[in-house]
């Protein structure tokens, strides 16, 4: 049982986030492990206990920060910080509802624009096909992102290999696929960035 | 023996060599592994993040499939597969209401009768016992067995292996007649799905395991995940150029090793797809003695206190 000091009230901005994820922000006590942990905090702009401690802060100023960030879309979800902390906090389960949040509000970080795209390419590739189609996603993440030259080198020698499949795997039930999408409104992305 | 066979997308691209080894291990072991018929994608890291009812859905129509094969047993080779169809079923085990909303969204029935197996766990429970009385060649050599993050967290819910130092990898191995060495990035993680997008990031975080390996004189280093893999090997020559050296250790499936071991040839384990190529010295095969029978303890003193 939690002591109740450590439920956020129900109408705050942290109280909304135990609602939708099921974790108690307020039992992270900034022990620090998880961030010391943490495979990418080098590269972060907020570490993850300093992000449970905004998010504890209740401050729209901080929640702003956040959906702002790189570093939601830098997490991994390697889930070491779960693993780590002593408080058995679920941060990737945080983060993932940070990364949501941030893509509704539409305030995404512009320099996670590659991670993301890749994102949607995959989720595109299965949008249509039920399954990933590899190639299709490398091709469709060079369009969204312009990084055409990346990695060409590597394409023959992946092909000599066996390894890429140029035909795409098409499922017979794409369409209760594409219809799972429907459901949850994810929409096939028309025009590419 | 039939066991319910979910491949994951990987190894119908860019890891076919895990699908060849898997199948022809599982077949020295006359284990049929049964595809679930029009199985899709998980949704993997990119649903998760994006959108949580997806996360939740293409895994829960894997196993709704699955279910209505009569199947119970599946395996997951894939550990990011199998680590999404884990933590879903656990989800929709907790919250019957979500699960009633996800067989909506998915339009089949969902029961969570399926029992979800990562590589190693299918490996004890249908091939474990019988593995080294098969050995014919034993894996002679210096092995780093690398678990990475999605096999074994979150342990509240895989309830898999040790998250910091697992074992069961090294066990199969040594079994296989390998060597396991000790090292310390079993468990760090690789830079998964960043391949592509922050191959800078994938360059340090592989690119720190490799050397460990490396500083230990590993061999070989052992994986069950094809993003692992993909990471470890594919992108090596970045890993190279991170560290500002040349480290040629090959990455191998365990059940490359174990097929190795048993006898299956290199060509039909795939190990001339990986990048990095395999070019394991050969050891002379040690005379196997015959078996010895061990003298049986018989414990006669009771246990009493």
């Amino acid at each position: 049982m939690s002591a109740s000091h450590e439920i956020s009230h129900p109408l705050s901005l942290s109280g909304e986030m135990q609602m939708e994820t099921g974790v108690i922000i307020n039992k992270c006590y900034q022990c620090g492990k998880c961030s010391a942990g943490c495979p990418v905090a080098t590269e972060m702009d907020y570490t993850p206990s300093l992000v449970m401690r905004m998010l504890q802060t209740d401050e729209p100023a901080n929640y702003d920060k956040l959906l702002k960030s790189m570093s939601i879309w830098l997490c991994v979800s390697c889930e070491m910080c779960l693993t780590r902390c002593p408080m058995e906090i679920d941060i990737p389960a945080i983060m993932d509802n940070l990364r949501q949040k941030s893509m509704k509000a539409k305030k995404t970080n512009p320099q996670a624009r590659k991670i993301i795209s890749f994102h949607k390419s995959f989720l595109d590739s299965i949008n249509y096909t039920g399954r990933l189609y590899e190639m299709g996603l490398i091709v469709d993440y060079k369009m969204r992102t312009g990084a055409m030259l990346q990695d060409v080198a590597i394409a023959p020698k992946m092909f000599f290999k066996g390894k890429l499949n140029p035909i795409p795997e098409i499922i017979k039930g794409r369409k209760k696929v594409a219809a799972i999408f429907n459901k949850v409104q994810i929409k096939k992305e028309e025009g590419k960035q | 023996m039939k066991v319910g066979f979910y491949p994951g997308c990987s190894m119908k691209g860019g890891a076919q060599e895990y699908q060849e080894s898997v199948t022809a291990l599982a077949k020295v072991f006359d284990i049929e592994l049964v595809e679930i018929p029009d199985w899709n994608c998980c949704g993997a890291t990119a649903a998760h993040n994006l959108n949580k009812e997806l996360s939740l859905s293409l895994p829960a129509r894997i196993m709704a499939l699955a279910e209505r094969e009569g199947i119970t047993d599946i395996v997951v080779p894939c550990a990011a597969c199998y680590n999404r169809l884990s933590i879903v079923k656990h989800e929709l085990e907790q919250d019957p209401s979500l699960s009633s909303k996800v067989a909506s969204i998915i339009d089949l029935k969902y029961e969570g009768t399926t029992n979800i197996l990562n590589i190693i766990q299918f490996i004890d429970k249908y091939i474990t016992d019988r593995l080294e009385e098969k050995v014919v060649k034993p894996f002679d050599y210096k092995a780093a067995c690398y678990y990475g993050c999605l096999l074994v967290r979150p342990h509240s819910i895989l309830k898999f292996d040790r998250v910091e130092d697992p074992q069961s990898m090294d066990v199969l191995v040594k079994k296989a007649g390998g060597n396991a060495i000790d090292w310390a990035f079993k468990t760090e993680c690789c830079g998964a799905g960043m391949s592509v997008s922050r191959t800078d990031t994938v360059a340090r975080l592989s690119g720190n395991i490799m050397k460990d390996a490396a500083d230990r004189q590993a061999e070989v280093v052992v994986v069950a995940c094809p993003m692992c893999h993909s990471n470890l090997d594919m992108r090596r020559p970045e890993i190279n150029k991170f560290l500002n050296e040349k480290i040629d250790i090959p990455i191998l499936y365990i059940s490359q090793v174990l097929g190795l071991a048993v006898g299956i040839d290199a060509k039909t384990l795939g190990l001339n797809r990986h990048m990095t190529v395999v070019n394991l010295p050969e050891r002379p095969v040690k005379e196997v003695p015959v078996a010895e029978v061990p003298q049986k303890v018989v414990n006669t003193q009771k246990m009493e206190a």
